[in-house]
């Protein structure tokens, strides 16, 4: 094995680690507490018997020390933003500042209820407000509701917007435009808000075929959805025309914000034509993505949508004071419980705040440049199927490297030997055997720097030994799982050995 | 590699049409760009289908596909053994992987589908692209 290039990591132990179900003794109190010092009562007299839970079967009994133990070791097998690069291909897995933890901690902010009354929670209301407001000026358009609680769901809302306006004019309309390179949620999205989802096929130059746009868009389409840049980074300079072209037959055009990690600051998707659209606090602006937290996905739109939100809305009362008004009579209705994710929106404000307009455009200018860095160090070593001018991230294929056997999700899993989280592997599916890397504006040049060299060694390694390869990962804590049988029998919960 | 009785659409299917009724399944190609399939959802009997629309999807571990119909007509056999072994597709996709039977409301466009000889000039042509 070629391990001689591998300079990022280097094995270290690790411990094994059962699940904590078959650590457990029988019996076994995880802590002591004292005598009861009140007369017992029992909860089934007190509450109902209904109400009461049957002890849990197979609950595990272990030692306080023994939990303690059990979740560090497993934390010690894990790979987070905070270890190395985060690849992921359009999750923009960017640093997620600490101060917004501390923010989001604050007393008036952590212990907030959302059944206090308005009055004493003007603090919250502002910054539901502020963020609002600095969200529709880095997007350009006129309305906002942040309720939904992701990327999806945020597609989801957008889109039963969408179908609310057409119905107010007259007909839902029965279609989405799609082009193919888009997000595998868009066409979920629209299904679920009960429209077809047609497929727009790319150009050569990787982006909307104006030609086939033309002919497909017609009075059954609602909306075409569109993510920009697209999920191959490419910018689409005929934005403007397409916009033109989907309002010219009453569509309306939705823009999938995934990516605006390489626009804000720069291009504001309002000016360029698009009606409805999401953004993803957790990748653009810097809360958790994940396992990490809950996401958030607010959904902005141009004023002929703004009767259709969800509500809530928020109001400012004549005496300054903020407050939500709940009678919207052509509101979609709630998305979300509450506000929607609002630690989350806290979080947001606080990446805003503390970066600044001059901030944030910076940050957009160096995932940009980092992205095209690596573009331009590996476009010798892997193969670059569309040479359009890329933005926040780049796609390169194996086609190279599949003559040797060696396919994308090989050299992907070997790349977690040389100490990074794989980028995104087979998507977008324009690409045959795609590579998709997006650094993100976080990442150093000397963390880059290792990337393209650990990149260009595995792509040696396919040419000189490509079982090595093919047998990654042989370093992580456990080898190359079985994918398949995984997601052929799911196996999705632990259950207690049958006695005999 | 692929059967001469065949036709093939540009969508990957193959279809082998018999007196008023067409067996359709995806090509071996189709189902080496895919990798290992792990679910597939068809059409139910009496369904009617359209040549050139979606009639079901194929996931598998790197993607989720749609199946697109190469014939018109009504769903009168759908092959439900493979909601239990979607891995027949990977192994053989132009036998006992095959996914629907359709009465054709239409003659199939066979204007519009290649032979196996046209079929096999299609995909070198894709891969040399």
């Amino acid at each position: 094995m070629a391990d001689k290039d591998i300079k990022k990591v280097r094995r270290h132990l690790t411990q094994r680690e059962a699940l904590i179900f078959e650590r457990s003794s029988p019996g076994k109190p995880p802590f002591a507490l004292p005598p009861l010092d009140v007369p017992p009562v029992d909860p089934a007299d007190a509450l109902g018997a209904q109400r009461v839970r049957e002890q849990i079967e197979g609950f595990p009994e272990v030692s306080e020390f023994e939990v303690v133990r059990h979740f560090t070791r497993l934390s010690t097998w894990n790979y987070g933003v905070d270890t190395g690069a985060y690849l992921l291909g359009s999750c923009t897995m960017k640093y997620n500042p600490k101060v917004n933890e501390v923010v989001a901690r604050v007393d008036g902010i952590g212990n907030a209820h959302p059944y206090q009354p308005e009055m004493l929670s003007q603090g919250c209301l502002k910054i539901h407000q502020l963020l609002s407001e600095l969200l529709l000026e880095i997007v350009g358009l006129d309305a906002i509701t942040l309720q939904p609680a992701a990327g999806a769901h945020g597609e989801m809302t957008g889109l039963l917007l969408v179908r609310a306006y057409q119905e107010s004019k007259g007909n839902p309309r029965r279609k989405v435009l799609i082009p193919d390179s888009a997000h595998g949620t868009n066409p979920a999205s629209a299904a679920i808000a009960g429209y077809q989802a047609q497929n727009l096929a790319s150009n050569r130059q990787g982006t909307v075929d104006l030609e086939q746009l033309d002919r497909l868009m017609n009075e059954e389409v609602a909306a075409l959805m569109l993510t920009n840049p697209n999920t191959l980074g490419i910018f689409e300079n005929e934005i403007v025309r397409i916009a033109e072209i989907v309002h010219s037959r009453g569509g309306l055009l939705y823009m999938d914000g995934a990516n605006m990690n390489a626009l804000m600051g720069i291009s504001r998707p309002g000016d360029f034509g698009v009606d409805v659209m999401h953004l993803n606090l957790h990748k653009t602006f810097s809360t958790p993505h994940g396992g990490g937290g809950p996401g958030a996905g607010p959904v902005a739109v141009k004023k002929i949508l703004e009767p259709f939100l969800p509500v809530p809305v928020m109001v400012e009362n004549k005496d300054g004071s903020l407050a939500y008004d709940f009678n919207r009579p052509r509101s979609i209705g709630r998305v979300r419980a509450f506000y929607g994710n609002f630690g989350m929106l806290v979080r947001a404000l606080a990446y805003i705040l503390a970066n600044g307009a001059e901030g944030l455009r910076l940050t957009t200018e160096d995932a940009v440049l980092n992205s095209a860095y690596i573009r331009k160090k590996l476009e010798g070593t892997y193969e670059l199927p569309y040479s359009s001018p890329t933005l926040h991230e780049c796609v390169f294929s194996d086609k190279k490297q599949a003559q040797r056997g060696v396919h994308t999700g090989d050299i992907a899993k070997r790349l977690i030997d040389y100490g990074f989280h794989p980028y995104t592997v087979s998507f977008p599916l324009v690409v045959s055997g795609a590579m998709m890397i997006e650094p993100t504006e976080s990442e150093s040049k000397q963390e880059l720097d290792e990337l393209v060299d650990a990149l260009q060694a595995i792509a040696r390694e396919a040419e000189q030994e490509p079982e090595t390869v093919l047998g990654a990962p042989h370093t992580t804590h456990l080898g190359r799982l079985d994918e398949v049988q995984a997601a052929r029998h799911p196996v999705l919960r632990w259950k207690p050995p049958t006695r005999e | 590699m692929y059967p001469a009785q065949f036709r093939y659409s540009e969508e990957h299917e193959w279809l082998q049409v018999e007196d008023n009724s067409a067996t359709v399944g995806i090509t071996d190609h189709a189902q080496k760009e895919l990798g290992d399939v792990v679910f597939v959802e068809l059409p139910k009997v009496g369904d009617k289908v359209e040549a050139g629309q979606a009639c079901g999807t194929v996931e598998s571990v790197k993607a989720v596909s749609e199946i697109y119909s190469p014939v018109s007509g009504e769903v009168k056999e759908v092959n439900t053994a493979l909601a239990e072994t979607p891995e027949w597709i990977n192994q053989d996709p132009h036998g006992k992987a095959w996914m629907m039977k359709v009465a054709l409301s239409a003659p199939a466009p066979l204007d519009r589908l290649m032979t196996a000889e046209q079929y096999e000039e299609y995909l070198r042509k894709e891969s040399a692209e």
